[in-house]
C-alpha cells in the first residue's frame, strides 16, 4: 500500500511544538514553498546535525533505471554554479565538520555533522544543491565507476548480500522493493547523465523534502535561517507514483543462489504490512513479534535454535516498521556445524508454528517491553540517531509525532494480539525462502594459505 | 583502537539488519579516523580501587542512564601459542557465572533493559553494561554485572559450543576479500609477532584449545591490576566510587601484563597475491609503525589526514577516487596500538585496474613523502580537526571510547584538554621530516587478494 500522498498541499506556514515526555521539545514548520522544517533542541553538547531528506528512493524507479536515485546522490557532491565538485566536502571539513549522504528504498537523504555555530554553512551549501546541480559529463563518467565499484564491493563479492539481493527480488513481483537499492549492474552500465537530470529534476525540489535539524539550536534562528537559504527556492512539480501494490502471492516461493563461499545461508521472508495512520495495531504486534524471537540473547532464536539445539550458529530477524510499502519479516541465519539449511529451515518453521499455536508468555513480553522503554532513553545519547528517526517518518508519510506514541503502542500489544498477526501473515502462502549453495571458492589452495595464517609471497 | 578483522569476520555470519536497505553513500568507515581530540572537555575523575583497578570517570547527568566498560589488557596479543584463546575466553564471559546459566544471564540482563556486551581485539579485551540509572534496573544489573567479573563458570557445553562457532567465524573469513587481506598483511607484517594472528585464533589452534585453557587465561589477565575502568554517566562522584568498588572488589588482584616486545622492522618490500574469485581485487599497503604514546603521532596523524585520513577531501581519495574513478573506497591510516600498528594504505578496485591503482597509490604517497603538504592543506586539515573537537565528544558512548583509551594507554590526562593545542603545533616541516624518517615504500608490504594477480614486482619498480 502506498501510504502518502506525494503532494505537499499545504501553503501557508504553519507551526507545531509538541513536548513528549522528559524530551526536549520538536518544532515544526512548513515553508512558504511547502519545505517542512522539523527542529529538537537538544543541548547536551554544543553540535547541530542538519540533515535534508528527499522523498525519492529505489521504490520510486522503474526497471532500466534501478539505482539512479543513489547515482543521484554521489553527483550532489560534484558541483553546482557556485561551488566546483568536492568544494562541499572541502568546506564542511575546513569547517570542523564531516558529512554524508545515504540512499534507501523510500528516501535519499543528505547531512552534516557541525559544531553548533556552523549551521549556517551546512544551510547555504544544502539549499544551492537542492536546485542549483550541474550535472557535468566528465563527473557523471567516473562517478558512475565509482558506483559500480562500489556495487562489486557490497554486493558481487559477498555471497550473503547476493543471496538477500535475489531473495528479495523473488520475493515480491511489483512491488518496488523487489529491485536493490544499489540497483541491477546492467542499468548501471547503461545509466547517462541525462537519467540523472530528469530524476533530479523531478524529485529535488522544497516541497518534496523534510529539513530535519537536531541540536544545540534556538528554534526561531534556525527557523530564520531555513527561510533566509532554503525560502528562496520556488515550488517545484513533484511527480506522482502509481501505488504498485503487490500483486497477492499464491503459494510458497523457493531460489537458490549459487556463488563462491564457505557457508551455506538461509533467509525466509513473509509478507507483512507496514505502519500506515489506518493500521494503528499490526506493525507493532509485528515488531513485538519480531522481539520475541530475536530481542537479545534471552530471546528465543538465541536461547533455543543457538544455545539449546544448536542448529544456528547465528540467526537474526528484520522487520521494518516504517515503510512505504508492505515488506518482509525476514529471518536470515547460518547453520551451526553439523546442521544445514534444511534442519535450519525446519527448526524455524516450528518456531513460526509455535507463535501460531501457543501464546508468548508475560515475561517475554515484559522483557520486550523493558527494552523498549530503555533503548528509548539510550538513543538520545545520538543526535544523530534523533534526526534519523524523525526523517524517516517524515519522509515516508507518517509523521515525527508518532515517535512519541511508540512506546506506549508497544506496550499496549498482547499476547493475542501477536498470535492474529503470526497466524494471518506467517503463512506458507506468504512466504520465499532463499538459500545460498556455496560454490568452490577456487579449490582447496585458499583455504591452506589461510589456515596457516597468511599466502605465500612471490 | 586496534585495527579489527575479527569484528569483520563476525559481521559476515551476523544478520543483515537495520539498515539492510540503506547504502551509505561516500565514503565507508573504513577510514579509520584516529584520534581523539580538545576544547571544553569533560573533567575527568581519576582514582584506584582497593585492589588496583584504575577508574576513569565522567559525570554526564543529562540522561538518566551510565555505560561501564572494563578494558583488559587481555586481547590476542597474549595468546602465545594458544591462538584464539583471548577471543574465546572472552565470548564465554556471560555464558555463565555463579549458579546462574547463560538463559538465565541473558534473560536477567534483557527484562532490566540493561545491553550487556563483550570484545576482544589484539591489544585489549572488554566488558561493557548499559544501563538505566533508576535503582529498579541499576542495582540488579550492577549485581549480575559483578556475578560475571568474580565468577564466571566456562560451562563445558558453552565452550563446546562457542568454540564451534568461532570455527565457523573462522570459516566466513576464507569468503571475505577483506578478511583474507587484513590477515596476510598482519601476518606479513607482523611475521614472530604476538599481533601477527588474527583474533580469532586459527581452525587448528582453536580446535586445540580446552577449557581449563580459559580458567587459566582468565585467572592471569582478568585481574584488577589488569584492568581500567571507565565510567560514563548520571552518578555522582560516592555513587560511582561505589559503584566501582562492587565491581573490581570481585577480581583478584594480580599484576598488570608486561608489555609484549616490539615488533621487529622489516627490511624489505615484499608483494603477496592472493587468488580469490571476486570481482575486485583489495589491496592493503604499509609496514609497522606508531605506538600509542609515540612522540611523533601528532606529525604523523596530521599528514596522514592529508595523505589518506580525511575522506573525500584526502590527496589519495582524489588521486583514486575524484579524479580517476578507480575505486570506492580509498585511505590510508596510522592505527596506533600498544605496540608499532600498523600504517595501511587500502582501496579496493575492478581486478584489471588493480595493477594502475598500486601505482597511483604508491606515486602518491612518494609525491607526499617528498614534498609534503602544503600550506593551504595543513591549514584546512588543522581546521577540520580542531573545529570537529566538539563533535568528538558529543555523546557519552564518545566520551566512554576516549577515557577508556586515555586509561588503557596511559596517555596524559590533560591529552583532551591539550589536544587541540598538539593539532596545531605541527608544522610542514614536522610533517615532511617525520614521514621521511618514519614511512618507507620500498618496505612496505603489498597485499592483494582478486582473481587476477596484479602484475606487480615491487614498490620501487613503479618509479
Amino acid at each position: 500500500m502506498l501510504k502518502k500522498s506525494l503532494a505537499v498541499l499545504c501553503a501557508s506556514l504553519m507551526s507545531v511544538t509538541v513536548w513528549a515526555g522528559n524530551n526536549p521539545a520538536v518544532h515544526e514548520y512548513t515553508l512558504d514553498n511547502g519545505l517542512k522544517v522539523v527542529i529538537k533542541e537538544d543541548r547536551r553538547a554544543p553540535v547541530v546535525i542538519s540533515q535534508v531528506w528527499y522523498k525519492v528512493g529505489s521504490s520510486h524507479e522503474h526497471n532500466g533505471i534501478t539505482g539512479v536515485s543513489h547515482v543521484l546522490e554521489h553527483m550532489m557532491f560534484k558541483g553546482t554554479d557556485k561551488y566546483a565538485p568536492g568544494e562541499f566536502s572541502r568546506i564542511i571539513s575546513e569547517n570542523g565538520g564531516n558529512h554524508n549522504a545515504f540512499t534507501g528504498r523510500d528516501y535519499t537523504a543528505y547531512f552534516q555533522n557541525l559544531e553548533a555555530s556552523r549551521l549556517e554553512v551546512s544551510f547555504e551549501m544544502e539549499s544551492d544543491r537542492m536546485r542549483n546541480l550541474k550535472l557535468l559529463d566528465e563527473e557523471f563518467a567516473k562517478e558512475i565507476q565509482v558506483v559500480m565499484e562500489e556495487r562489486r564491493l557490497r554486493t558481487e563479492d559477498n555471497p550473503q548480500s547476493l543471496t538477500y539481493e535475489q531473495f528479495a527480488s523473488t520475493a515480491f513481483m511489483n512491488n518496488p522493493y523487489a529491485n536493490p537499492v544499489i540497483g541491477w549492474m546492467n542499468d548501471l552500465e547503461n545509466m547517462n547523465n541525462a537519467d540523472l537530470r530528469k530524476w533530479y529534476e523531478m524529485w529535488y525540489a522544497p516541497n518534496n523534502a523534510t529539513l530535519v535539524v537536531v541540536g544545540d539550536v534556538d528554534a526561531d534562528e534556525v527557523l530564520q535561517l531555513a527561510k533566509k537559504y532554503y525560502g528562496v527556492h520556488k515550488r517545484g512539480e513533484v511527480a506522482t507514483i502509481k501505488p504498485r501494490i503487490e500483486a497477492a502471492q499464491k503459494g510458497e516461493k523457493r531460489v537458490l543462489v549459487k556463488a563462491p563461499a564457505e557457508l551455506p545461508y538461509l533467509m525466509m521472508g513473509y509478507k507483512v504490512p507496514t505502519l500506515t495512520p489506518e493500521n494503528s495495531w499490526e506493525p507493532y504486534a509485528l515488531e513485538v513479534l519480531s522481539a520475541v524471537l530475536d530481542g537479545g540473547k534471552g530471546a528465543r532464536f538465541e536461547k533455543l535454535l543457538v544455545r539449546e539445539k544448536q542448529i544456528a550458529s547465528s540467526i537474526g530477524t528484520s522487520y521494518g516498521l516504517v515503510g512505504l510499502h508492505d515488506d518482509l519479516m525476514s529471518f536470515s541465519g547460518t547453520p551451526a556445524q553439523g546442521q544445514t539449511v534444511e534442519t535450519l529451515e525446519f527448526a524455524i518453521r516450528e518456531q513460526v508454528q509455535r507463535l501460531h499455536h501457543e501464546l508468548a508468555s508475560e515475561e517475554e513480553l515484559a522483557r520486550v517491553k523493558a527494552q523498549v522503554v530503555a533503548t528509548d532513553v539510550y538513543q538520545r545519547d545520538s543526535v544523530y540517531y534523533q534526526a534519523m528517526q524523525i526523517g524517516i517518518m517524515e519522509t515516508v508519510g507518517l509523521s515525527w509525532t508518532m515517535l512519541a506514541d511508540y512506546v506506549e503502542r508497544i506496550r499496549a500489544i498482547t499476547p493475542e494480539q501477536i498470535q492474529e498477526v503470526a497466524k494471518k501473515y506467517l503463512i506458507d502462502d506468504n512466504l520465499t525462502v532463499a538459500t545460498l549453495i556455496p560454490q568452490p571458492l577456487d579449490g582447496e589452495t585458499i583455504k591452506r594459505r589461510m589456515s596457516a595464517g597468511g599466502g605465500h609471497g612471490h | 583502537m586496534d585495527t579489527n578483522n575479527n569484528s569483520q569476520a563476525k559481521g559476515l555470519i551476523t544478520t543483515m539488519r537495520t539498515y539492510k536497505h540503506m547504502l551509505f553513500g561516500l565514503f565507508t568507515s573504513l577510514c579509520v579516523l584516529l584520534a581523539v581530540p580538545a576544547h571544553a572537555s569533560p573533567t575527568i575523575q581519576h582514582w584506584t580501587t582497593d585492589n588496583g583497578a584504575r577508574i576513569y570517570f565522567v559525570a554526564a547527568p543529562d540522561l538518566p542512564m551510565v555505560d561501564i566498560q572494563f578494558t583488559f589488557d587481555a586481547g590476542s596479543a597474549r595468546d602465545d601459542d594458544k591462538k584464539g584463546v583471548a577471543h574465546l575466553t572472552n565470548s564465554l564471559l556471560d555464558e555463565g557465572a555463579g549458579k546462574l546459566n547463560a538463559d538465565q544471564i541473558a534473560e536477567q540482563f534483557d527484562s532490566l533493559g540493561a545491553e550487556f556486551g563483550t570484545g576482544s581485539y589484539r591489544d585489549m579485551a572488554l566488558m561493557k553494561l548499559r544501563s538505566l540509572t533508576d535503582p529498579a534496573q541499576l542495582t540488579p544489573a550492577l549485581k549480575l554485572f559483578a556475578l560475571i567479573l568474580s565468577e564466571p563458570s566456562f560451562p563445558a557445553e558453552s565452550f563446546e559450543r562457542n568454540k564451534k562457532q568461532t570455527l565457523i567465524a573462522i570459516q566466513s573469513q576464507l569468503q571475505s576479500p577483506q578478511a583474507i587481506g587484513g590477515n596476510a598483511f598482519f601476518k606479513a607484517l607482523y611475521g614472530d609477532h604476538p599481533y601477527s594472528a588474527p583474533s580469532l585464533g586459527f581452525e587448528e589452534s582453536v580446535s586445540a584449545l580446552t577449557r581449563d585453557d580459559m580458567v587459566k587465561y582468565f585467572q592471569q589477565y582478568y585481574v584488577a591490576k589488569n584492568a581500567v575502568v571507565s565510567i560514563v554517566g548520571d552518578l555522582d562522584r560516592a555513587t560511582a566510587e561505589a559503584i566501582a568498588a562492587q565491581l573490581a572488589s570481585g577480581l583478584a588482584t594480580g599484576h598488570a601484563a608486561p608489555r609484549v616486545a616490539p615488533p621487529a622492522v622489516l627490511e624489505k618490500e615484499r608483494v603477496i597475491n592472493i587468488e580469490h574469485p571476486s570481482t575486485q581485487t583489495h589491496i592493503s599497503i604499509g609496514h609497522a609503525s606508531v605506538t600509542r604514546d609515540d612522540s611523533d603521532y601528532f606529525a604523523l596523524y596530521v599528514g596522514n589526514h592529508i595523505l589518506g585520513g580525511s575522506g573525500l577531501t584526502s590527496r589519495i581519495s582524489d588521486e583514486i577516487r575524484n579524479k580517476r574513478g578507480l575505486a570506492y573506497s580509498a585511505y590510508s591510516y596510522f592505527s596506533p596500538m600498544r605496540e608499532a600498528g600498523p600504517f595501511m594504505m587500502g582501496l579496493q578496485t575492478r581486478n584489471d585496474q588493480a595493477s594502475d591503482a598500486i601505482k597511483v597509490m604508491f606515486a602518491t604517497l612518494q609525491t607526499f613523502i617528498d614534498d609534503g603538504p602544503t600550506a593551504e592543506e595543513l591549514e584546512a586539515s588543522k581546521r577540520n580537526i580542531t573545529g570537529g573537537f566538539p563533535l568528538r565528544i558529543a555523546s557519552n558512548s564518545k566520551i566512554l571510547g576516549h577515557i577508556g583509551n586515555i586509561g588503557f594507554y596511559n596517555l596524559p590526562f590533560d591529552y583532551l584538554d591539550t589536544y587541540n593545542d598538539q593539532i596545531n603545533a605541527v608544522t610542514i616541516e614536522q610533517i615532511k621530516e617525520t614521514f621521511k624518517r618514519r614511512v618507507h615504500p620500498n618496505k612496505m608490504v603489498t597485499v592483494t587478494v582478486g582473481a587476477a594477480p596484479p602484475e606487480v614486482k615491487a614498490a620501487t619498480g613503479f618509479e
